[in-house]
């Protein structure tokens, strides 16, 4: 579609103005491929290549010793049989759809709010926003002292909430509560920054045209703010949700995927499949669905949102 | 229009892959060093270092000493052995871990060496030789202490109590209720890290079963994970955890990062059942505590048990192996058989609180910084009527796996001792 927008310029700006030196004609002046050709080297070396490359071991077994042998779907047919694949799944989806559920409200508020004019407002944004300085390893290594049972945190805090022995990162029910506690502080400071341009971008005349026809503060959050930041909520969205199917340094830093597999996700599972089993074929079946996955989701959301319609959010104004 | 610009991209595309491929093979090439391996251990490190400094003066061939942290040296090992880049001399655990690279023809096997070579042979205690023997050869050489799996205890906190170290597995269940009472947790059990969980259920499989129980598993008999002494071996875990012995909260507890040790040594546990190598990092960093506090006996006995109280679970020892198509397999073995039963590196071993697995040592030992604890671990060792590996080295890795990961279920009390087995058997 963007192709097609482009190829049309040129021939209307020919027919409307400004002569063009000769010999440079048409569509010479257009990007052509070999701007592309860095990014598309790239993006091949580092993307295309190590795909193809691992959906081709998954046709063979391979431990890292000597050569892959090639087993046609062995790898493919033997998934059903993975004791731990249900499992890792269902703490995929959970994982997804719960980052998703408590990071969006929360980004989304946080940002509306830094976008505002309030006293103290930068001083406290800065605050916010400190977690995405630090990396993601520090972050895990932190929240794994945090909640250590005996030296951290959570021997004072747990008797307040229930859990008297602290007992949060070995406790099945909770570990991957608190995987998504971390990667919420880890990442709201993020989609909070997207917010936060968002909003700044929305016209004021429509806040105060709202205000003339005596809209409350929520009733313009509601009709103004939120409609206007649709585009935005679709590409923090789709951010978080394929963001969640690679969480893995997290995971493994925090609990390991314990205790048992509780916290165990797809690319955790993916993880320990390669490189302590060392059954890289199966860890490549594993990752080739993570990309499919990945990409049908991203897609999904686009098309379903109608962001890949591209209209403007602007209309009217 | 559209499809037209893809093909050259798709063609440079192929170009520059197969050039990162040629690339990536050719930059390695003959190298006029010998690559040795080893892991990060701080303590460790420095000395090996300063023996390969001085081996390289006189050396024709010198060495290259480089290391890495535990889980990251695994996999890199894995995919380097055997190619240009990888290791002529290498860090390995023996067992189940050595034989699959031994079975992909990776290893260099020592025994004609050794055949030359009778003094070196014979210098090893045999029960630690036997790890790095596989079909009878010789594929590795002990290149660090022996580390059986103790049972280390707070001595004050034991005397506060007014009770005595557990002797059988029935003193341990009253001792668990005498500390319970005390508001002390009976014994640290690191729990997030499965290994630390398998040593419980090896020696309890030990001490009821004896040696075999484990070795049948190893051999791959059939039936091997539903010996009734293996099955006894996981329902006395699960007791243990119901008894709360471990206290409530050790599935959070992790062993590297020293939280652990620490529940040990501040008085709030009493026991622990770790390998050596904590005497070690406790000598390290707190003295004190060592000289004062520290004490370690048997595993105890389980009654009516086959199992000798004397057999041992433990690391026998690390290993260097050298890579079959290496460049420099004689150098290398020279390098081996002048250093590792040399007095410097035995020294070295030796500051560190580390008892090499060398025969006739005993003067030196009771020299050591760490005598008593020296002494007592080598004849425990030398007297040792077996010397079961750990079970996830013993194994090959994707078998290793399965096993720790149903070892924390099992502790979890999420799986029984039947389904332990199944999920075991359907891994093999």
């Amino acid at each position: 579609m963007i192709g097609s927008t482009l190829e049309r310029r040129p021939a209307r700006r020919a027919d409307s103005s400004a002569p063009r030196r000769p010999g440079r004609a048409g569509r010479t002046d257009r990007p052509g491929i070999l701007w592309a050709a860095p990014a598309l080297l790239f993006f091949g070396v580092f993307a295309l290549f190590p795909i193809v490359l691992v959906a081709w071991l998954s046709l063979t077994e391979w431990s890292g010793l000597g050569d892959p042998v090639f087993v046609g779907l062995d790898n493919w047919l033997a998934l059903p049989q993975d004791p731990e694949a249900p499992g890792a799944v269902w703490s995929t989806v959970r994982l997804t759809v719960l980052c998703w559920a408590v990071q969006t409200p929360l980004a989304l508020l946080l940002g509306v709010w830094a976008a505002g004019q309030q006293r103290n407002r930068a001083v406290l944004s800065a605050l916010f926003f400190l977690p995405l300085l630090l990396s993601t390893a520090a972050i895990a290594l932190l929240g794994h002292s945090m909640f250590d049972p005996n030296f951290g945190l959570a021997e004072v805090v747990g008797p307040l909430v229930g859990v008297p022995d602290g007992n949060f990162l070995g406790n099945s029910d909770l570990a991957l509560y608190m995987v998504i506690g971390v990667l919420t502080w880890q990442f709201v400071p993020f989609h909070a920054l997207i917010y936060q341009a968002a909003a700044r971008q929305i016209p004021r005349m429509l806040y105060e045209a709202a205000a003339i026809d005596g809209a409350g503060r929520f009733r313009r959050f509601l009709s103004i703010t939120l409609p206007q930041l649709r585009h935005t909520i679709v590409a923090s969205s789709v951010l978080i949700l394929v963001g969640s199917l690679t969480y893995f340094e997290t995971v493994l830093l925090l609990t390991g995927g314990g205790p048992g597999t509780a916290s165990r996700v797809l690319p955790l599972h993916m993880y320990i499949q390669g490189f302590r089993a060392f059954e890289m074929g199966d860890a490549s079946v594993l990752a080739v669905l993570l990309v499919a996955v990945g990409t049908l989701l991203s897609v999904l959301v686009v098309r379903v949102t109608g962001y890949s319609r591209m209209t403007s959010e602007r209309e009217g104004l | 229009m559209r499809s037209s610009p893809r093909r050259p991209v798709l063609g440079a595309l192929a170009v520059v892959s197969m050039l990162g491929l040629v690339a990536a093979c050719g930059s390695g090439g003959a190298s006029s060093e010998i690559q040795l391996w080893g892991l990060q251990d701080d303590l460790l490190n420095e000395s090996t270092e300063q023996i390969v400094a001085s081996y390289n003066e006189n050396a024709e061939t010198p060495v290259n000493y480089s290391y890495y942290v535990n889980d990251p040296y695994k996999e890199r090992l894995q995919v380097a052995l055997g190619s240009p880049q990888g290791p002529d001399v290498w860090l390995n655990w023996g067992g189940g871990n050595l034989s699959q690279f031994v079975e992909a023809g990776q290893v260099t096997d020592l025994t004609p060496m050794l055949e030359q070579e009778p003094e070196l042979r014979d210098a090893f205690l045999p029960s630690v030789m036997e790890v790095g023997t596989v079909d009878g050869s010789v594929y590795a050489l002990p290149m660090v202490g022996t580390q059986p799996v103790l049972l280390y205890f707070n001595q004050e906190v034991f005397d506060e109590a007014g009770v005595e170290p557990p002797q059988t597995y029935d003193d341990l269940l009253e001792l668990v209720d005498v500390f319970t009472e005390r508001d002390i947790t009976p014994i640290v059990l690191p729990g997030q890290q499965a290994w630390t969980e398998m040593f419980w259920l090896a020696y309890l499989t030990e001490r009821i079963g004896g040696p075999d129980v484990f070795q049948a598993v190893i051999d791959g008999e059939e039936g091997a994970w539903r010996d009734p002494a293996m099955i006894e071996a996981m329902e006395r875990c699960q007791e243990l955890v119901e008894a709360g012995a471990f206290g409530t909260s050790y599935a959070s507890v992790t062993y590297d990062g020293g939280a652990a040790t620490e529940l040990l040594t501040s008085g709030e546990a009493a026991m622990f059942l770790m390998g050596t190598w904590e005497y070690g990092s406790q000598l390290a960093s707190a003295p004190e505590f060592v000289e004062s506090s520290l004490g370690w006996t048997t595993f105890p006995m389980v009654e009516d048990g086959e199992g000798d109280p004397q057999a041992l679970v433990g690391n026998p020892s690390n290993y260097f192996s050298i890579t079959a198509n290496s460049e420099h397999v004689d150098a290398s073995f020279e390098f081996l058989a002048e250093t590792l039963t040399s007095d410097a590196y035995l020294d070295s071993l030796l500051e560190l609180g580390q008892v090499p697995p060398v025969v006739g040592i005993e003067d030196r030992l009771a020299a050591s910084p760490g005598a008593d604890h020296a002494t007592w671990v080598y004849d425990l060792v030398d007297n040792a009527s077996s010397y079961t590996q750990v079970w996830d080295q013993a194994m090959t890795p994707a078998q290793a796996e399965v096993l720790l990961t149903n070892i924390q279920r099992l502790f979890l009390n999420e799986i029984t001792p039947d389904e332990f087995a199944a999920a075991m058997e359907q891994a093999s």
